[in-house]
């Protein structure tokens, strides 16, 4: 499992040159220089702040010394907040993200697999189309939509809960949350529905209920490990998906995250920040790729065998 | 004394889209304790649906349960509640199912598989803690013939061959000492030597236990060495029941007979049509595959140093048994799957090396009819653009000719004209086996590779299919290399026979010459292994 | 007989895909969905003639109104309607979700083609480029496209597309794999049909099913990618609208104006279900193991 880890990790380092390069390539292509959008800058600031940034060497120059910085875990400084490193704007912003992701994956995996194996038990029967109607609605309603939507329901409407802000008033973590992963759930819903009922139209499922085990014993112990399979495999596009999201829900409750960071930047035009936060993104996403397919193979005693036999 | 089970007036339905199917109609049936009984019928006759509504396995809906009892030890099984039906299944009746490759959970191990039905028994009383499990499992493993059982308690069942892992189910089947097993077909998916053994084993321990059995096959030659009484079912309804010996030499009933009598028996009668030429020769012929999908590339040896040669007129026969590479054989010679080493040579002129292009005249030379009709039609052409694609293509049919030399190709292998417009979906196997037959002969070709022509279909349906066969032979002098995995079909139908193994062809002969004198051990434990539907002749085989 | 005759009395067989249409027309939602979609293709398409008012006309002294008998679904700040808004909005979503899934359509259809029917070392190489593509981030490249290159549609439509023939190019490799091996490809072979013939009467008419369903569910998908980037500003750039971009809009003034967010919002929505009911429905038509009983 390991070498299989290992191989996977080497199989990620030329993917993560290619996001690299063509990140920095793209940043550096963009018309107008970092500085242009302020006021008259006089020409001699404007110089003496190229140089600060080491932009008035070749292009090939900067990247190699970039790539250089990179690999030393440095993302240089911010064009914008001047003083500030971009590593340090990162690590300001990364743990509240990575909490709304966990709190919003949490809600997704949980509700989700819930309602997908519920439907699946009974298929064709309101048990079915009552979970899934509602997954419908959940993949029909992106969060920049249900977010708005919940914050003038519950916050502005009923008052029960807090709309804006993190880790400030008791409660105000939950709208987030759910905003973030509502979708996510409906897609887990129905990818555990369809594994399910495949798994469960199997031969072995036949065996099972022809020895005698309980339902609920099927169901847990022969069904679900075959039937979350897609599942799993779905976990590292949704960590994908919930980072995009994170943009969305931070700009919308006002949560001073990554993601919000990651906007701002990218209107702001600071380009350090925005190379610097992609590479980080590019590096989480790969990341949890690899995870999600190893806990796959895991799953699978024959694909287990056989990456342990290599 | 009562019956252990006796089955009443079972009507099973289903209600599908497409109407109300009767797919089991007033079934009664009864078995004693210690005695077996065979259901045997072609697919559609209802004879599996008949034995899991007994256990409530039908998925509802579709499947409902119209009327009937099956009293068990006095208890009805159709109207006893859930709780009460996980008393019975696995405890007191056990089933075995047809495929042994999907009907062992991937994931889970054999020994956790096999030690369920005790550690989870319904009567808590009788639930035993893991370590004792096990050692009965293991004792048990023992028993059906797997050894090293205490290593491969741990083994996942990918790890077992079929035959193995149809010896892991009886084992499971048998954990809590049942009393009536149910064998759905278990030994239809296994190869003939293995079909043999698994035969022996079931045989063995019903003896050895005094355990019920139900059999259900569609091969009357299987049953015939281990029933006690054979019921014979046609579309849901029982034709006709009794002892073994009385279905076998003196049924009744016409269904039984046609049954009876479709199954291929004893030697070819009609001649050998044999010339000397050689219109086929095969030297040293060796196809070798490079398989990417795993890890590493993989290198398969389909088929290893094979020479051969069909003479123009004869009916050649290729047995093997599953993965020995005879299929691979076949379509080497058709030049379909890529030649590693050797020569192929077809009426004179050397096939291997040709560019595809130039190989176009000769295809229509040579034809190949398919295993499974249900993949070999496109399922989006109509019989019509089939038949009439070979005969554009290659010119020997006009736009105005094109309708009356399908239509003639149609009466040729037995369609209705009518049925020109339709779909392959919308007809049975043996109608699409049909218009295959016709698609492989519409070219005049003078070579026919049949790969498994008939392995799909029922059995009346393949003595019809095979009948044709010999037929169309005759009538357009073909020359036909047959390939099939069923040692009596091609006793019955080829004039000379070549013996294949592990991609090797080991042994060839005469038929009659090779089924009287067999040289080579493989070839004589084939042989052995054939079931036929004589009883008294099966039951001294299982014995010995 | 003359041959002519035989044919008017043959009888007609029932297609694959007459027998989807007839399993499709039985299921209510597909069909309201499909209803829906014709709608509002229809609306889009005519937008410039039968909208109620022009679309930049203001009056900035009516300002924001709640729906009434002039204005159906009322105006924004400017005293814009709100119906007309979203009807050009509509025009604006449904061009990205047709055109982006046509790019994807194209460049995935052929790309898995090619790799599933030649087969072996090339699509070992083909499919291993693709498991490095989709292991990159892709949404954060398309933003920074927007960012780099200005908010420009034609980039959209392209940046979009680029992302989502990933999936297609799978499905269609997948499915020419398993037809290149099915026994009624080998027989056209052994007929000595040529790979022209092959592929335009075997393979492509047996892949469309499922490309089918598969672009009726990219769709909604990608109209949800570019409404999601021009919600946080970096999609469409006004004067042009989209749904996205009325949404963001909308969630600005929601406290005090809550239908300029609820009424575009419940467009986008329904559009969505409407292209997502269709897809399900496509598929269960058109699934070859439902066709076989």
């Amino acid at each position: 499992m390991l070498r299989f880890a290992l191989g996977r990790l080497l199989q990620a380092i030329p993917v993560l040159l290619v996001v690299i390069t063509m990140t920095f390539m793209l940043v550096h292509s963009a018309p107008g220089g970092p500085f242009s959008a302020d006021k008259a800058v006089p020409e001699e600031v404007l110089e003496a702040l190229e140089a600060q940034y080491n932009l008035d060497q070749p292009l090939w120059q900067q990247y190699i010394s970039y790539l250089g910085d990179v690999l030393q875990g440095d993302m240089g400084p911010s064009f914008k907040y001047p003083g500030r490193s971009v590593n340090e704007l990162i690590l300001s912003g990364l743990g509240t993200t990575a909490e709304l992701g966990m709190y919003a994956m949490m809600v997704a995996i949980f509700i989700g697999v819930i309602a997908g194996v519920t439907a699946s038990m009974r298929p064709n029967t309101a048990q079915d189309y009552v979970p899934m109607t509602a997954a419908m609605i959940g993949i029909c309603m992106p969060s920049f939509l249900l977010g708005p939507l919940l914050v003038l329901i519950f916050g502005i409407h009923l008052e029960w809960l807090p709309v804006s802000g993190w880790n400030q008033i008791p409660g105000d973590k939950i709208l987030p949350a759910i905003t973030l992963g509502t979708g996510y759930a409906a897609y887990i819903a129905r990818l555990s529905r369809g594994g399910m009922l495949e798994v469960l139209s199997q031969d072995y499922i036949r065996t099972a209920r022809a020895k005698g085990l309980s339902e609920f014993l099927i169901i847990s112990k022969h069904a679900l490990r075959g039937g979350l399979i897609p599942v799993v495999a779905f976990l590292g596009p949704a960590f994908a998906g919930l980072l995009g999201g994170s943009f969305v829900v931070e700009t919308i409750y006002q949560i001073p995250g990554l993601g919000r960071f990651y906007v701002q930047a990218a209107f702001n035009r600071d380009y350090t920040m925005i190379l610097g936060t992609t590479v980080f993104f590019a590096t989480l996403i790969i990341l949890f790729n690899l995870l999600s397919d190893m806990l796959a193979v895991w799953l699978n005693p024959k694909l287990r065998q056989q990456v342990r036999g290599e | 004394m009562a019956a252990l089970l006796d089955v009443k007036n079972l009507k099973v339905h289903f209600h599908t889209r497409n109407g109300l199917v009767k797919a089991v109609d007033d079934v009664s049936f009864s078995v004693n304790a210690g005695e077996t009984l065979a259901i045997v019928g072609e697919s559609g006759s209802g004879k599996s649906v008949t034995c899991y509504s007994l256990l409530d396995l039908l998925p509802k809906p579709p499947a409902k349960i119209e009327g009937g009892t099956a009293m068990f030890d006095g208890e009805d099984l159709l109207t006893c509640d859930k709780d009460r039906m996980r008393h019975f299944r696995g405890n007191d009746i056990a089933m075995i199912f047809q495929d042994p490759m999907t009907s062992l959970n991937p994931n889970l191990t054999v020994g956790e598989q096999l030690i369920e039905p005790l550690i989870y028994h319904p009567d808590k009383a009788r639930r035993q803690d893991r370590a004792t499990a096990k050692l009965r499992a293991i004792e048990l493993l023992n028993e059906v013939g797997i050894v090293n059982s205490e290593r491969r308690f741990d083994s996942y069942p990918h790890e077992f061959s079929g035959g193995m892992r149809q010896r892991v189910m009886i084992a499971m089947a048998l954990i809590n000492e049942p009393r009536l097993l149910i064998c759905d077909e278990p030994t239809t998916a296994l190869d003939v030597t293995i079909q043999a053994q698994i035969l022996d084993l079931i045989k063995q321990l019903q003896k050895s236990r005094d355990v019920a059995v139900i059999f259900i096959s569609h091969d009357l030659g299987v049953v015939a060495g281990i029933a006690d009484k054979v019921l014979v079912m046609c579309n849901g309804v029982a034709m006709e029941s009794g002892d073994t010996d009385k279905i076998f030499y003196h049924t009744e009933n016409d269904y039984t007979r046609r049954l009876l009598d479709a199954i291929p028996e004893g030697a070819k009668t009609m001649a050998n049509r044999a010339q000397s030429e050689n219109l086929v020769e095969v030297s040293n012929l060796r196809t070798w595959f490079k398989d990417f999908s795993g890890p590493k590339l993989n290198i398969v040896k389909a088929v290893e140093d094979a020479s051969l040669t069909i003479k123009r007129g004869e009916i050649l026969g290729l047995v093997g048994e599953s993965g020995s590479g005879k299929s691979t054989l076949g379509r080497s010679i058709l030049q379909l799957a890529p030649t590693t080493e050797g020569t192929v040579t077809f009426d004179g002129t050397q096939l291997t090396g040709m560019s595809p292009a130039k190989l176009v005249p000769w295809r229509r030379r040579m034809q190949m009819i398919f295993q499974d009709p249900y993949a070999s039609l496109n399922p989006r052409m109509t019989v019509f653009e089939t038949l009439a694609e070979p005969l554009l293509y290659h010119g020997i049919a006009d736009k105005n000719t094109v309708t009356e030399q399908v239509q003639q190709l149609m009466d040729d292998v037995g369609l209705a004209r009518g049925h020109m417009r339709k779909y392959p979906h919308e007809f049975s196997g043996g109608q699409r086996q049909r218009i295959a037959i016709g698609r492989a002969i519409a070219t005049k070709p003078e070579l026919i590779i049949a790969d498994e022509p008939v392995s799909a279909l029922d059995v009346t349906i393949q003595a019809q299919v095979l009948d044709l066969i010999l037929e169309l032979v005759e009538r357009h002098n073909l020359t036909m290399l047959f390939i099939s995995h069923d040692l009596s079909v091609v006793r019955y139908i080829s004039d000379r026979v070549l013996v294949m193994h592990h991609g090797v062809l080991i042994e060839q002969g005469d038929t009659e010459h090779l089924w009287a004198n067999p040289q080579q051990d493989y070839t004589k434990n084939l042989l052995k292994a054939i079931p036929l539907a004589d009883p008294k002749s099966e039951r001294a085989r299982l014995s010995s | 007989m003359n041959s002519n005759s035989t044919i008017m009395a043959a009888e007609k067989g029932t297609s694959l895909w007459e027998d989807a249409w007839i399993k499709l027309s039985k299921n209510r939602l597909a069909l309201v969905g499909l209803g829906l979609l014709i709608f509002l293709c229809v609306i889009s398409l005519l937008t410039p003639w039968i909208a109620p008012y022009g679309y930049e006309k203001q009056d900035l002294l009516m300002g924001a109104t709640p729906p009434s008998a002039e204005h159906w679904l009322g105006t924004d700040v400017f005293g814009r309607d709100m119906l007309t808004r979203i009807m050009w909005g509509g025009r604006v979503s449904l061009m990205v979700g047709f055109i982006a899934t046509a790019v994807a359509l194209a460049i995935g259809v052929v790309y898995g083609a090619v790799a599933g029917y030649v087969g072996g070392r090339v699509d070992a190489v083909m499919m291993r480029l693709v498991d490095i593509l989709y292991a990159l981030p892709f949404m954060i490249f398309i933003i920074l496209l927007m960012v780099v290159f200005g908010r420009n549609l034609l980039l959209l439509f392209f940046a979009i597309g680029a992302v989502e023939w990933l999936t297609m190019a799978r499905i269609v490799r997948g499915q020419v794999m398993s037809l290149r091996k099915q026994e009624f490809v080998e027989a056209a072979h052994s007929l000595g049909l040529s790979q022209w013939i092959i592929i335009r009467r075997h393979i492509i008419p047996n892949t469309l099913g499922p490309v089918i369903v598969y672009t009726t569910l990219t769709i909604p998908s990608v109209m949800l990618l570019e409404a999601f980037l021009s919600f946080l500003g970096l999609g469409i750039q006004p004067p042009q609208s989209s749904w996205g971009l009325l949404i963001n809009y909308g969630v600005e003034t929601m406290e005090e104006y809550p239908w300029l967010l609820i009424f575009p919002g419940i467009a986008l929505s329904l559009t969505l279900f409407a292209l997502n009911f269709l897809g399900d429905g496509l598929r269960d038509a058109l699934d070859p193991r439902t066709a076989k009983d």
